[in-house]
């Protein structure tokens, strides 16, 4: 656990209050994103916490214990420092990087291989191919996992992060942000995060620190900042489409509609197209015995057909799982002309589907412009 | 033709020159790494003093090394040393001092401040920091500078002979003195393979001591 107490910094030969009277707890196993524009001292208050920078007033416990009252060395080979790609060193190789505050710490050859070889693992990374690499033979992703797994050698209990992921194209970053909440929610660290990107906030944070001029403008949850900006700050910051940032927070298992109407495979077509223009269907998914999904068939393919189902069936690739977020999962419906998503678990067998009018719904429930509420929707897709 | 002459005539008192040649130099560049290693790493600390210490060898550069050595006879004559090889191993490690201390200075002063900013992040004292980052980094610059300081020495101690140093330097003055060229030649061109030899030695031991993390591009 962080616990800063009125905390301020005022740098020698200025009369700015760089940080200005901080008061903030990260809770343990928490990941919390100090964000702002440059300048606005999200830097300066994450390097106070390891004592990279003096701290004029006030106090910063970690687990605690006052920062003040530990020996600065001590104090930072027991957390964990992660920046931007360009921190490893290029003299050394992957294992010497890895190595360097367990040597640090005087740990034995033996328990030092094993560690990097553990963590080379975690990060995907094939621990014979790349340990003996220099840095400059990486990939930028493979970096910053590398830049991570040092920060995680001595598997130090609190992380500090500054722009961990900033140096890789957006692609990458999105995976490695991936990697790096798997990995979070299995080792639960306290982490500071310092980015100035509020898409990466709100998706990796479970708490944000808004931080505007050295004051802490907002402190809350990513939906808090969404949904509840305290002030036009906020609201100018997360942006005005903060509408669709939340479709990155919620989870398609919250917003699917579950058993929609499907047919069989071996359903002959002649029935299921009595069926749909009975129900007023344009297509109807399709499902063999195990009910894994096949595909959907379109009302105009039925006419006139009359063997089973799946001669006529179109194949659906695109799918999501209840864990993925809904702007996946809008991306994937805009794909097919039929304004459906549809949900399969592992196995790819059918559990539900989203369509717009789920999404405007569950987005509109939670937020819009005048606080409202835009309704609830039916189980058939209807808003009432 | 007749320069060949000579040698194959004289390749014993040729070899003897470079071997007295060869030390003076060793031993005066020895010397300045201790001495600009170390100061060029201290400067790196104090601007005031970077400024102040670059300047004066910069001002030791540009005395004529001719001059340097004839200043050298009453100063060290102090303690009986006037000429001879102490003068000219001292005036050798003053002109070494500049590539060597500028080279070292800028090097060290351009790590990226980022990666220094990794290692006391993580907890490296500053002693570990110039240690076990900054110096490994800025070994390729530093040599760099040795190599220069180590050519020039080579040339430099030429001129040393004038002054009773002895060394290859001798059978350039005595060929001017005598009008014989193939002295002369003999002289110039031994003093210049020495110096291209010995260039690509340090070069060779510069390939083993810095990282190959550094020279991939």
């Amino acid at each position: 656990m962080i616990r800063l107490e009125r905390v301020t910094k005022i740098y020698a030969g200025s009369s700015v209050q760089a940080v200005d009277n901080v008061e903030l707890e990260i809770s343990e196993g928490e990941i919390c994103i100090l964000i702002g524009s440059s300048g606005c001292g999200k830097t300066t208050l994450m390097r106070m916490m390891n004592r990279l920078i003096s701290i004029t007033s006030g106090i910063i416990r970690i687990n605690g214990q006052n920062v003040m009252d530990m020996d600065p060395i001590e104090l930072r080979r027991g957390i964990g420092y992660a920046i931007q790609q360009i921190g490893l060193f290029p003299h050394l190789t992957v294992y010497d990087n890895i190595a360097t505050v367990p040597r640090l710490l005087k740990w034995d050859k033996q328990k030092i291989d094993d560690r990097v070889d553990a963590l080379l693992d975690l990060m995907q990374l094939e621990p014979d191919t790349f340990r003996h690499r220099y840095p400059r033979e990486l990939s930028g992703g493979q970096a910053q996992r590398i830049g991570v797994a040092r920060a995680m050698a001595t598997d130090p209990p609190v992380m500090l992060m500054d722009e961990p992921f900033g140096a890789i194209d957006p692609i990458n970053r999105e995976v490695l942000q991936d990697e790096f909440l798997k990995i979070q929610a299995k080792l639960k660290k306290t982490i500071a995060f310092v980015t100035h990107d509020i898409h990466e906030a709100v998706k990796m944070g479970d708490k944000i620190a808004l931080l505007d001029a050295g004051r802490l403008i907002q402190f809350g949850t990513p939906e808090d900042l969404l949904v509840r900006p305290k002030n036009e700050f906020v609201k100018d910051f997360v942006g005005a489409d903060r509408a669709l940032k939340r479709l990155d927070l919620l989870r398609v298992r919250d917003a699917m509609m579950t058993n929609p109407v499907h047919c069989h495979n071996g359903d002959p077509g002649a029935k299921i197209l009595e069926r749909m223009i009975e129900n007023d269907l344009n297509f109807l998914l399709v499902v063999d015995d195990q009910h894994c999904l096949k595909g959907y068939v379109k009302l105009e393919n039925l006419r006139g057909h009359h063997g089973p189902v799946e001669d006529v069936t179109r194949p659906m690739t695109l799918t999501v799982t209840p864990d993925q977020n809904l702007k996946e999962a809008l991306s994937k419906m805009l794909t097919y002309d039929i304004g459906i998503v549809v949900v399969t678990d592992e196995t790819g067998q059918l559990v539900g589907f989203l369509n717009t009018a789920t999404m405007v719904s569950v987005v509109g429930e939670t937020y819009d412009e005048h606080g409202g509420r835009w309704g609830k929707i039916t189980a058939d897709g209807r808003i009432l | 033709m007749e320069t060949w002459r000579f040698f194959a005539l004289n390749w014993h008192e040729v070899l003897v020159l470079c071997w007295q040649h060869a030390w003076v130099v060793a031993v005066a560049v020895a010397i300045a790494i201790c001495t600009g290693v170390p100061i060029g790493i201290w400067i790196t600390f104090n601007r005031r003093a970077a400024e102040i210490v670059l300047y004066v060898a910069g001002v030791i550069m540009t005395i004529p090394s001719i001059a340097l050595f004839g200043i050298m006879i009453p100063l060290l004559s102090i303690i009986g040393q006037g000429i001879g090889t102490v003068p000219a191993i001292v005036a050798l490690v003053l002109y070494s001092q500049l590539p060597i201390i500028r080279n070292t200075y800028a090097a060290i002063k351009n790590v990226d401040p980022n990666i220094i900013d990794a290692g006391v992040g993580m907890g490296m004292t500053r002693g570990q920091v110039l240690r076990k980052v900054q110096v490994p980094m800025a070994l390729s610059v530093i040599f760099a500078g040795v190599r220069v300081a180590v050519v020039m020495s080579i040339g430099i101690g030429a001129i040393a002979a004038y002054i009773g140093a002895g060394g290859l330097g001798h059978y350039i003055f005595m060929g001017i003195n005598q009008s014989y060229d193939a002295m002369i030649n003999s002289g110039a061109l031994a003093v210049s393979v020495m110096a291209i030899v010995v260039d690509y030695i340090f070069g060779v031991i510069e390939k083993r001591l810095v990282s190959e993390g550094l020279r991939i591009s």
